[in-house]
């Protein structure tokens, strides 16, 4: 009888609860996985030999980030050549026109992930400024709320492949690059991909945001009489940041998707590519590169999920509500 | 002496609703005098707030009107702060700023920034909410919050202040702190005042007139009865006197007899009664100690 009591204090303790489901129960998962990964993988074999499994994986992992050490010192023997050579030059004739180039090596899987990073959060960032006011306003005005939404209802379901054509030409058409040209054609061509997907789950999200800020508070804003720009920064912002959030955040996980399928499609510089060019050479290692890459691509769009969270948190004024 | 200060006349409001207008007041009429606490009493859902919306100015009347120091209500206006029943603070805004976001739309180019501050805390004083005017509505109780939403109200200086059950979701106790500060505000400041309330004891206790309105749908004003107790009303000292009852008496058989509902209603009604009696021994209880 009181064994059992005491049992059950134990289970039924908030703190080993929490404890079990954020901590242990986890690891276990993965641990599972992770087993099911190595035992299963080999026994699929392809034209490239049998699935990698995570050790292969791993050890995959380190030869990248061998390359790119290569790589960085080969780029800095580079330059340093370079000025050497040029402070000869001068050193022979003051006058001497000097040339600088730059290193053209091949971006390394971390270059990659950086463009990667630098063309979604272009991409999201121009979504989010110009989706929040249309989606304020079309909450705010069924009139305009009437007119938007069969246009956000028929854009939205458009895969970025179907975009990625129209975009590219359009671009090409309009934007001429010299050598010294602020972005790259492809940078764009991703980046306004990205922006044409994912604006419209924030829109929508933010409109309906909108549209719940209660009558109460309507009502406030009426017998004090707000400007309709106090009424928006002071009653209707605040009452829908959740929902905001809550649209950039999807927002932001499908431009992460639709940055890769566009990159591998476009050939444009990025993870998408790397995986691609992989899938092209075809070696004995594609395999496990392509594997560390779909880690890595989970792992930042968790990541970058966060971040949108750590930002939800710090705006939110109802810090007792969960945020997942 | 006293001259009219507010007048609804001839007041119909149809809501229209899927099935056709659904007529919730048919010729409401109503006088209210300068500084006169004017309480609307009835039965749920008869129209009380639909009224006091319509003085706000957040509803307009289908037919008739509402005729303010001899101007026509055509909308809200700064002259007519609400008190609301679930007190509507922005609750991302400290106490504070919930306040001073009214006084910075009123007295936008009239006050200095320093004179605005003085105003929202001197307002915050007269609700005796000046110890916590940095807390936000989530860190604060139900009586605060509302209290809050009075100082809200008051900051505006208005000359009508509408309450629409403004102790309606707080326990007894402090539902009589709050009887009491608005008595003391009303006899510092002297607004008209109209309040709607579903508790007879308190109609009673702070009206100077009491309407009573039929029940809906078409309701109008059924009944009005005058309070005859001198002012200022210590709740203690009338609720052992002869008018108290007689108008309390008086409300209780328009409720219930002319026009009550069904005796389910009357019976959870008589409950309620119950705890008041029970809950004015304990404010008599806090009144001793205070004194
Ligand atoms: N905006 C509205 N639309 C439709 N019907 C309404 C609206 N507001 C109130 N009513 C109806 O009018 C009647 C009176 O409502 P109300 O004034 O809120 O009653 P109460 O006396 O409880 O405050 C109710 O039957 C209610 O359903
Ligand atoms: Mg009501």
């Amino acid at each position: 009888m009181s064994i059992q009591n005491i049992e059950q204090r134990i289970f039924n303790s908030e703190d080993f609860k929490n404890f079990f489901t954020e901590l242990v129960t986890p690891i276990i998962g993965v641990l599972i996985f992770l087993i099911l990964w190595s035992f299963l993988a080999p026994k699929v074999v392809t034209s490239l030999g049998a699935i990698p499994g995570p050790k292969q994986v791993y050890s995959q992992f380190l030869a990248l980030v061998d390359e790119h050490k290569n790589e960085r010192h080969k780029e800095t023997a580079f330059y340093k050549r370079q000025e050497i050579r040029n402070s000869k030059k001068l050193a022979k004739n003051p006058e001497a026109i000097i040339k600088t180039r730059k290193y053209a090596g091949n971006p390394t899987f971390f270059d990659q992930i950086l463009t990667s990073i630098i063309t979604v959060m272009a991409g999201f960032l121009l979504a989010a400024i110009i989706a929040i006011p249309i989606g304020i306003v079309a909450g705010l005005s069924k009139t305009v709320y009437a007119a938007l939404n069969p246009l956000v209802q028929i854009f939205k379901p458009v895969s970025p492949l179907a975009w990625l054509p129209i975009v590219t030409m359009i671009v090409s058409a309009t934007y001429v690059t010299s050598d010294d040209a602020w972005f790259d054609k492809s940078f764009l061509n991703s980046a306004i991909t990205v922006l044409l997907c994912c604006l419209w789950p924030t829109i929508i999200s933010t409109a309906v945001g909108v549209t719940n800020v209660t009558k109460d508070l309507q009502n406030v804003s009426h017998v004090l009489r707000l400007s309709w720009w106090t009424h928006v920064r002071k009653i209707v912002l605040p009452s829908a940041i959740p929902m905001i959030f809550t649209g950039l955040r999807l927002s932001l996980g499908i431009a992460w998707m639709v940055l890769i399928a566009a990159e591998m499609l476009s050939q444009n510089p990025g993870l998408g590519k790397f995986v691609w060019d992989e899938f092209q050479n075809g070696s004995s290692n594609s395999l496990g590169r392509i594997m560390v890459a779909v880690v890595v691509i989970g792992i930042i769009g968790f990541l970058l999920d966060q971040i949108m969270l750590f930002f939800q948190r710090k705006v939110s004024w109802d810090k007792t509500v969960s945020l997942r | 002496m006293n001259n009219i200060h507010l007048e609804i006349t001839g007041v119909n409001m149809d809501f229209p609703t899927p099935n056709g207008p659904f007529r919730a007041l048919e010729d409401v009429n109503l006088k209210v005098l300068k500084g006169e606490f004017v309480s609307i009493i009835g039965h749920s859902g008869c129209g009380k707030s639909t009224v006091l919306n319509i003085v706000a100015g957040l509803y307009q009347a289908t037919a008739g009107g509402v005729i303010l120091n001899g101007k026509e209500v055509i909308g809200p206006g700064p002259e007519r702060a609400m008190v609301f029943q679930n007190h509507s603070l922005l609750p991302w805004l400290t106490a504070y700023e919930n306040v001073e976001l009214a006084v910075k739309t009123i007295f936008k180019g009239k006050k200095s920034k320093a004179e605005m501050k003085d105003w929202i805390e001197h307002n915050m004083k007269l609700v005796h909410m000046d110890h916590a005017l940095h807390k936000r509505p989530d860190e604060i109780s139900g009586g605060m919050k509302q209290r809050v939403g009075i100082a809200r109200a008051l900051a505006m200086e208005p000359e009508v202040l509408l309450l629409d059950e403004p102790f309606g979701a707080l326990d007894a106790l402090t539902r009589a702190h709050l009887q009491d500060s608005v008595m003391e505000i009303q006899a510092d400041l002297g607004n008209t005042m109209m309040m709607v309330t579903h508790d007879v004891d308190e109609a009673v206790l702070l009206s100077d007139r009491i309407v009573m309105m039929t029940n809906g749908p078409a309701a109008c004003v059924g009944e009005t009865l005058h309070v005859d107790m001198p002012k200022p009303r210590d709740r203690i000292a009338v609720s052992e006197g002869k008018e108290y009852n007689n108008c309390r008496h008086e409300v209780l058989r328009f409720l219930y007899e002319r026009h009550g509902k069904k005796v389910e209603v009357l019976e959870t009604k008589e409950e309620g009664q119950k705890n008041d009696v029970v809950n004015f021994k304990q404010s008599k209880q806090i009144n001793n100690k205070v004194a």
